[in-house]
């Protein structure tokens, strides 16, 4: 009891001393752009309000998810498919490589050519962005596979489909889940730029319009929502991955105490 | 049941050529038990993949039931030496058994029923739903061999399956195997580096040279069927059978040269 | 071996030039849109003749470099302090836990207000997205320090100062080489982001420039820059790492963070 106490106090203690400090030390201020904690507080809910949060939040994560799927579901595949394969991989590997080095931002006004301004834009850019983590993580974790699990495999006549769904995908999960974790922050940073660029509504579009409207208050509110965005999605990855890889977690949980 | 005949197995890359098996032929007659010894680093495991399909030889064959081996028949188990990695750590036991039995055509009552009696069989059976790796190395083996029970093969190849295993896991497992084999009559070829264990399991024992890879000499046991650990090892006669495969042994790691015999051998009883 | 594969990469690479060179060509995709890769090619010739290009480049690399300094710096003395202070890193874990995916460009319409289009705006960003990487491997590699090793060093008497330096550091160093080396691409794309976003100097800038003036062609031959710095960032870090820890890399797989 004493212990989980402990643990509790030690957890919170820091973000209300943080907490404090800036409420104290921001109370009197005068800065323009380093308003009151207490300001920026009472600013929040009339800030976003639920038209708000319909009109410009839900556009925002819906292209985050959309293009999150997207670059998912077509990075899993194409990594099978070249991790699979020696040779597809040699030939594959320097273009890769030389793809996956491209900072995905600078994606943005190329996609803005092809698809102009739209939904369709964003959710582009996000794809292109996030697929590269996803895609060469999942080459290394299909390539990986234990010789003897492939041998038992074959030895009992799992093939195909069967093979690929009880063998490869789950042995390279966790290599896949290390992509998909990296593909989400990636994620987020190109829907607030792609918003940023050209965009009528979203969270990277409200908060540039806050900051030329000098509206700090309100800029303060959206930096804040955006940092409890990148939070929240973050330990939905993390409720996820403990789902999917509880076995991965185990199995390295009991490696460690019998080396 | 099982036919080798001149099995050549050359391993070629980068530049260099490796024969790992030169010319192996024997037989291994329905419901019998062999077991295969030979010196460390001998081609056991080559050749036993080899038999299961899983490798190419280069010259020579393998006959199962007189049909030509040219990929992992279906009416042959295999139960790896490293249990840790042949086992799938993210099924629990209950599916690692049951996955090989999805590729078959059968209805989800049987395979739950042939699952069950294969982890009773290994005495396994609250362990269904634990993972592998919750699992001690004697179980984790247990399970392979659960594994390859419900399968259902007519052929059990076991290559070192108790090598990693520690010595009172290891006597259990010999008897868990020996009785399966005689409750189930499935044929198994045995390759193991222990001479004790080649000679307490086998039914017959198969002697192979250092590599490049012959056959040096086959033994029948002539030990009694009802084998136990007590007393079987401290029988005279498996002292002599010892005595003989280490002799063997030691001649074949000397790289003394002798004919590879095809026909059975035994050395007179003391 | 090595050999077939070389030559399969460098066909790979061939193959990819020759379709960009010749989906525009055949009229799959608008020439307008996507110049055909000899086109994307003297585009990069003329920028590479062009003194203000390589004045950008050098913008982009400072910031980089400055970035990733300080970053990893400020990273490993966080680490090596949160760790040797005693439930300094319990009372930290949620805090941290918090902060780190806070999204860094949530701070660009700060530091476009704070600092304009300055150096240090790309700095803000470059140095907040890095330092959490560097942090987190060299928190991993304190957690990896052998107990026994620990104890022994204790046993003799060493000192704190002894025990960092002889016993924390050689285990964390590996993580640390991992850190830098995500830390070391995480500030390529924060640099060029704020460069594009806000308008400070460099390459993200010229991006933005070309693509506001409908220059199509050296907007690829910029973004075909970022690519191979990227490259030679990825690569370089990679033979670092490879280099220092030639001990250390067969014994641990790298911690997914």
């Amino acid at each position: 009891m004493r212990r989980v106490l402990l643990r509790v106090v030690l957890a919170c203690a820091l973000p209300a001393v943080l907490v404090t400090v800036w409420w104290v030390a921001s109370a009197g201020s005068t800065d323009v752009y380093w308003p009151p904690l207490r300001t920026i507080l009472t600013a929040f809910p009339d800030v976003w309000t639920a038209d708000r949060l319909r009109g410009d939040v839900l556009p925002s994560v819906w292209r985050l998810a959309a293009g999150y799927a997207l670059a998912a579901v077509a990075g899993v595949a194409l990594g099978t498919l070249i991790g699979s394969h020696r040779r597809v991989r040699a030939v594959c590997e320097p273009v890769l490589e030389f793809l996956r080095a491209v900072p995905p931002p600078v994606l943005v006004p190329v996609i803005m050519l092809f698809a102009g301004i739209g939904d369709t834009m964003k959710v582009a850019v996000i794809a292109s962005g996030c697929v590269w983590p996803v895609l060469l993580n999942t080459v290394e974790g299909v390539r990986a596979v234990d010789p003897v699990m492939a041998e038992a495999a074959r030895s009992y006549g799992i093939t195909g489909t069967a093979r690929l769904r009880s063998l490869v995908l789950p042995s390279a999960s966790p290599q896949i889940f290390t992509g998909l974790r990296q593909a989400l922050s990636i994620g987020i940073i190109l829907m607030v730029i792609s918003e940023m660029f050209a965009a009528s509504n979203g969270l990277g579009f409200t908060i540039v319009q806050f900051q030329r409207g000098f509206a700090i208050p309100d800029m303060w509110t959206g930096i804040l929502l955006l940092g409890m965005l990148g939070v929240v999605l973050s330990v939905l990855f993390r409720l996820a991955e403990r789902r999917v890889l509880g076995w991965y977690h185990g199995l390295r949980a009991s490696a460690r105490r019998s080396p | 049941m099982l036919d080798v005949r001149g099995l050549r197995k050359v391993y070629e890359g980068s530049g260099r050529r490796v024969e790992a098996v030169r010319d192996l032929t024997f037989t291994v007659d329905p419901g019998d038990l062999v077991c295969l010894v030979g010196p460390s680093g001998c081609g056991k495991t080559t050749l036993l993949k080899c038999m299961a399909g899983l490798l190419e030889p280069t010259g020579g064959e393998v006959l199962l039931e007189g049909r030509r081996v040219d990929g992992p028949p279906p009416g042959t188990a295999f139960v790896f030496q490293e249990y840790g990695r042949s086992l799938f750590p993210w099924m629990r036991v209950g599916e690692n058994v049951e996955l090989p039995l999805r590729q078959k055509d059968m209805s989800k009552a049987e395979r739950r029923a042939l699952v069950r009696d294969a982890l009773e069989s290994v005495g396994l059976a609250d362990a269904a739903g634990a993972y592998p790796w919750q699992l001690s190395g004697g179980m984790q083996q247990r399970v392979a061999i659960a594994r390859a029970l419900a399968y259902e093969p007519r052929v059990l190849l076991m290559d070192e399956p108790f090598a990693a295993v520690d010595a009172q896991t290891r006597a259990d497992l010999e008897d868990l195997v020996r009785g399966l084999w005689r409750q189930r009559g499935i044929t198994i070829l045995f390759v193991t580096h222990d001479i004790d264990e080649a000679v307490y399991l086998g039914e017959r024992v198969i002697v192979l040279s250092a590599s490049p890879t012959v056959v040096r000499e086959q033994l029948t046991v002539d030990l009694p069927a009802e084998r136990d650990q007590l007393h079987t090892r401290v029988d005279p006669r498996f002292a002599g059978l010892r005595t003989r495969v280490y002799e063997q042994i030691q001649a074949a790691k000397r790289g003394e040269v002798r004919d590879a015999l095809t026909k059975s051998s035994t050395p007179p009883p003391r | 071996m090595r050999g077939t594969n070389a030559v399969l990469g460098v066909a790979g690479l061939a193959g990819f030039l020759a379709l960009a060179e010749a989906v525009p060509r055949l009229g799959l995709v608008d020439e307008e849109y996507l110049p055909p890769a000899g086109r994307i090619a003297a585009a990069l010739g003329d920028e590479a003749a062009d003194p203000a290009f390589w004045t950008a480049l050098g913008d982009t690399l400072t910031g980089w470099a400055l970035g990733l300094a300080i970053a990893s710096c400020a990273g490993i003395v966080a680490g090596v302090v949160l760790s040797v202070v005693p439930y300094l890193r319990q009372a930290t874990a949620s805090t941290i836990e918090f902060l780190r995916p806070i999204p860094s460009v949530a701070l660009i319409p700060l530091a476009v207000l704070l600092y304009g289009s300055e150096l240090r705006s790309v700095l803000l960003l470059v140095v907040y997205a890095s330092f959490w990487q560097v942090l987190i491997q060299v928190l991993y590699g304190v957690q990896d320090v052998d107990p026994v090793a620990e104890e022994t060093a204790r046993s003799y008497g060493l000192g704190t100062w002894a025990r960092i330096r002889y016993v924390l550091w050689p285990t964390a160093l590996p993580y640390v080489m991992t850190g830098v080396r995500l830390a070391a691409a995480v500030a390529l794309i924060l640099a060029v982001t704020a460069e594009l976003v806000i308008g400070a100097p460099g390459l993200g800038q010229r991006i933005g420039v070309a693509q506001t003036s409908q220059a199509v062609p050296e907007l690829y031959a910029l973004i075909v820059v970022t690519g191979l710095l990227g490259l030679v960032i990825n690569v370089g870090a990679r033979a670092v790492e490879r280099r220092a820890l030639a001990w250390h890399q067969s014994v641990r797989g790298e911690v997914a963070v």
